[in-house]
């Protein structure tokens, strides 16, 4: 019950920050150089057309009038019109985000599966061959630049070995998208049943998943080997060792669970670095997420999808880390009592 | 009867960056069945080592180089896995680390007995609940389900002796297991530890730097000096006709009820005066007055809608009144609102209502943030307890010293301030070469002297010490305990010394104060609270202070 309570009241805490976030957004692309209402009006417009566009837009009212449109706008899921494509940017965002978060789930837990044993394993045996490995990997993963990395991995895996299918999208034009449940395709292949298309599926993913793994790599091995000496150097450790527990549950049980939670901390950053990073994966990669098709819209001057995507990141930013730090209230009864 | 636990010439060797260290030189002693053996030495002798080689928990860079360690009779190099918990087990100081901070106490107890198949899934929570009955925690039932951060630190050491005790085994390791509690928290537990090992028939290894706790419950004590056994004697024996010169200093340095404070250092007599008495600017005969002090925290809780429940009172309603030159001790346990009221006198924190007229004006008319601006700070200084954190670890001592000159005596002559510097080491005696060190290069004495000499820089009429000794050895507490009272004899200065250890605060003070629960309950002469205390707090307090006392011994 109190833990429910300490669960809500973070919920609330979440609105603040999503509230600011919508503010920003609105201001950024009011901010930004250009009339949009000439750019609708189109080429041959008058000057009296462009007042009436304008009118349309509701761009001729002060800004807090403009603001309040803008979040009844919100409120009915309304993120305006792409300028470029002249559909709705919920639609174009809602087709796309699928893609993205797929991409970056399957980086996210590459990396942590590598990246979590790694630490373990170099925090019980720090200064060995294996601590040194994973040193030398992390620090091949963030300094090598994520553009790069696929580069390469394509160079290699696709042109010189040609074990990779073509760098283009997230299926071979050879087969058909699964339905869509989830949007997810690996997921919604499974649940049809269609096991052809989830590996092709899978086979599109693993070289972006890759470098987005590399990517993430050092911080949640160095966070985990981090965490993991100074829980395994701990008073509680030392003494369950002199109660005779076994090392399997010390190590596990004892000092894992403990570490786990800075380590969770760090993957909520992580993921949100992920999100940042992918928009360059996704442009070698030729992935439709929604990181090209900010770029397009950047490109383009085209605001409303612009504002379209900083909010959804933001708001995925938000919901990561509420569902991080739900679950180290879950995890740890001590959070929200200390401070 | 053959020993349950036998140490032979064990000899230990540390990797370290600079070459090996020997930390144990041969180092031997005897646990028999049923036996509590005290092992005494201050830090760095060796005392922790052993044990930790007892039962197997050494660090990797340590390395038994020589001897070994029998239990029962066999080596137990190998098997060690084996005895811990079932054979041989472990109780350790600052016992709130030592239990996982997000594990259920019960369910860390059940751990232990489903290890050793004590306990199956179906019964370990009522056997966790019984143990925890039998070390005298109250509802049981409920606390089996608590986290260790819900405990006191007393009931984390109740819970850490039912997890030790749990498989029944015959030797315990008590590993300074008080260190941290409060005086009567203390007796407590370790009068519970004293009745569960009686009725069991187990050995007991207590390890302590307190000769007082060693004397109380111990049947037979070893002393340790630098990695050496330098003597090991019945209780009796060694209180009344200790042997080895370090025994003797030991003895000697450690305050009793009665002991003096010239006598602390074996008899040597006090360092004499370096400077004749100064004379101070005549002032108001009382320094000090604290007039209805309180000081209230807000307390957790209470929703966004709810009703905010009633502060906490740390400080409640107190006063007092101080003379020129007067030593006062402000006693009492942790939580009782002494260091509080020491930091609101001190202008570090504020209080929410009250006065403290100080030098005849009332200096809780500034809030604290500027009081730290103004000249009156100069005139009230703190010594901190812990003299390694109260400095900064990226200053020289010199450095360190030199700070409030420049900040609060005005002092901008490069060649003044270190004029000054220098006489300010000579008086609490750090000697010159050490200046220019950092922290970690100072040992926790020569800390201790450049904390004091930070304090005294600016020439204060009021001191307040913190606890100032009680993270120092026997021997250097001593050594400061003289120190200080010598320079507020050369200096004029008055003390406020807080301390939970009336009989330190005794060898230093005139008269003392007895806090609890944010209010006074007892003043007087230092001699008339500890030998005839007036108020049942001052007596509890007073009789759980461990001591030996030589005749008493003798008698016996």
């Amino acid at each position: 019950m109190e833990k429910l309570s300490r669960i809500g009241g973070r919920i609330l805490q979440a609105i603040p920050p999503v509230f600011g976030v919508i503010v920003i957004t609105f201001l950024l692309t009011r901010a930004l150089p250009g009339d949009p209402a000439v750019f609708f009006a189109g080429l041959m417009a008058d000057d009296s057309t462009i007042a009436q566009v304008r009118a349309e837009l509701g761009l001729d009212h002060s800004l807090p009038v403009q603001f309040l449109y803008y979040l009844r706008d919100l409120l009915q899921g309304d993120l305006g019109n792409s300028l470029s494509t002249g559909r709705p940017v919920m639609t174009e965002l809602m087709a796309r985000l699928p893609a993205s978060l797929e991409l970056t789930l399957a980086g996210l837990f590459l990396s942590m599966a590598v990246a979590i044993p790694l630490g373990v394993l170099a925090a019980t045996r720090p200064g060995s061959w294996i601590d040194h490995l994973c040193r030398l990997l992390v620090t091949a993963g963030v300094s090598l630049p994520t553009f790069f990395t696929g580069l390469f991995l394509i160079y290699v895996f696709y042109y010189l070995l040609g074990w990779a299918p073509s760098p283009l999208g997230r299926l071979d034009f050879l087969y058909i998208s699964p339905p869509q449940v989830t949007g997810f395709y690996t997921i919604d292949a499974i649940l049809v049943g269609d096991w052809e298309v989830f590996w092709a599926a899978l086979r599109q993913m693993i070289l972006p998943a890759v470098t987005l793994g590399l990517f993430a790599l050092a911080p949640i091995a160095r966070m985990t080997r981090a965490a993991m000496l100074s829980a395994l150097s701990g008073d509680y450790v030392r003494a369950a060792r002199a109660s005779g527990l076994g090392s399997g549950r010390i190590l596990w049980v004892y000092a894992f669970r403990n570490a786990a939670l800075p380590v969770l901390t760090t993957l909520g950053m992580v993921f949100s670095f992920l999100l940042g990073a992918n928009v360059l994966v996704e442009k070698v990669f030729s992935w439709p997420g929604i990181g090209s098709y900010a770029i397009g819209a950047l490109v383009a001057s085209d605001y409303a999808a612009v504002q379209g995507f900083v909010l959804c990141m933001a708001l995925l930013f938000v919901v990561v880390n509420l569902m991080i730090d739900v679950m180290l209230t879950l995890i740890d009864p001590r959070v929200g009592l200390e401070s | 009867m053959a020993p349950l636990l036998k140490v032979e010439t064990l000899s230990i060797a540390f990797r370290t960056r600079k070459g090996e260290v020997q930390a144990l030189h041969e180092v031997g002693f005897e646990v028999a069945p049923g036996e509590v053996v005290g092992v005494v030495g201050e830090s760095g002798s060796g005392k922790s080592v052993s044990a930790y080689t007892v039962i197997g928990l050494l660090d990797q860079a340590g390395r038994i180089t020589h001897g070994g360690v029998e239990y029962d009779g066999k080596p137990v190099a190998g098997r060690q896995r084996e005895l811990r918990g079932r054979e041989i087990s472990m109780i350790f100081q600052n016992p709130r680390a030592a239990l996982n901070p997000i594990m259920p106490v019960g369910q860390q107890i059940a751990d232990v007995l489903k290890r050793h198949a004590l306990a199956g899934r179906t019964d370990a929570r009522a056997k966790a609940i019984d143990l925890l009955r039998q070390v005298k925690i109250n509802d049981p039932e409920e606390r089996v389900d608590s986290y260790p951060f819900e405990l006191s630190g007393g009931m984390c050491q109740r819970v850490m002796i039912a997890l030790a005790l749990a498989c029944s085994p015959r030797l315990l390791i008590a590993d300074e297991p008080t260190t941290g509690l409060d005086v009567t928290t203390q007796k407590a537990t370790m009068d519970l530890v004293r009745d569960l090992t009686r009725a069991r028939g187990m050995s007991v290894m207590l390890i302590t730097h307190d000769l007082g706790m060693a004397a109380e419950y111990c049947d037979r004590i070893v002393v340790m000096e630098k990695g050496h056994v330098v003597e090991s004697a019945p209780v009796a024996q060694l209180f009344t006709d200790p042997q080895h010169p370090y025994t003797q200093k030991l003895i000697a340095a450690s305050p009793g009820p009665r002991s003096q404070l010239a006598e602390l250092t074996g008899g040597i007599a006090a360092p004499v005066s370096i400077a004749p008495p100064r004379p101070r600017e005549p002032g108001p005969e009382r320094l000090l007055e604290v007039v209805d002090l309180v000081k209230e925290f807000p307390r957790r809780g209470g929703g966004v809608f709810g009703k905010k429940p009633a502060p906490f009172r740390a400080v409640d309603g107190i006063g007092f009144q101080m003379m020129r030159g007067e030593s006062l001790g402000l006693v009492g346990e942790s939580g009782c609102g002494k260091s509080t009221t020491s930091s609101i006198i001190a202008r570090l924190q504020d209080a929410t209502s009250g006065a403290v007229v100080f030098d005849g004006q009332d200096i809780l008319q500034h809030p604290s943030a500027r009081f730290a601006r103004m000249p009156e700070r100069g005139r009230i200084q703190m010594v901190f307890q812990d003299a390694h954190d109260s400095l900064d670890p990226r200053w020289s001592a010199a450095e360190a010293i030199a700070q409030p000159l420049r900040r609060i005596s005005g002092l901008r002559e490069a060649a003044a301030v270190t004029r000054r510097v220098d006489e300010l080491a000579e008086m609490v005696g750090l000697p010159a070469n050490l200046l220019s060190r950092y922290p970690h290069q100072l040992s926790g004495g020569q800390k201790a002297r450049v904390g004091i000499a930070r304090a005294i820089a600016t020439d204060p009429l009021l001191l307040i010490l913190d606890e100032p000794t009680s993270a120092l050895d026997v021997s250097v507490q001593a050594v400061v305990l003289q120190l200080l009272d010598r320079l507020r004899r050369d200096l004029g200065m008055s003390y406020i010394f807080v301390s939970h250890d009336l009989n330190v605060v005794r060898l230093l003070c005139e008269r003392v104060i007895v806090m609890n629960r944010g209010r006074i309950v007892e003043t007087g002469t230092a001699e008339e609270v500890l030998h005839a205390p007036r108020d049942a707090y001052t007596q509890k307090l007073v009789s759980a202070i461990p001591h030996f006392e030589p005749e008493r011994l003798r008698a016996s």
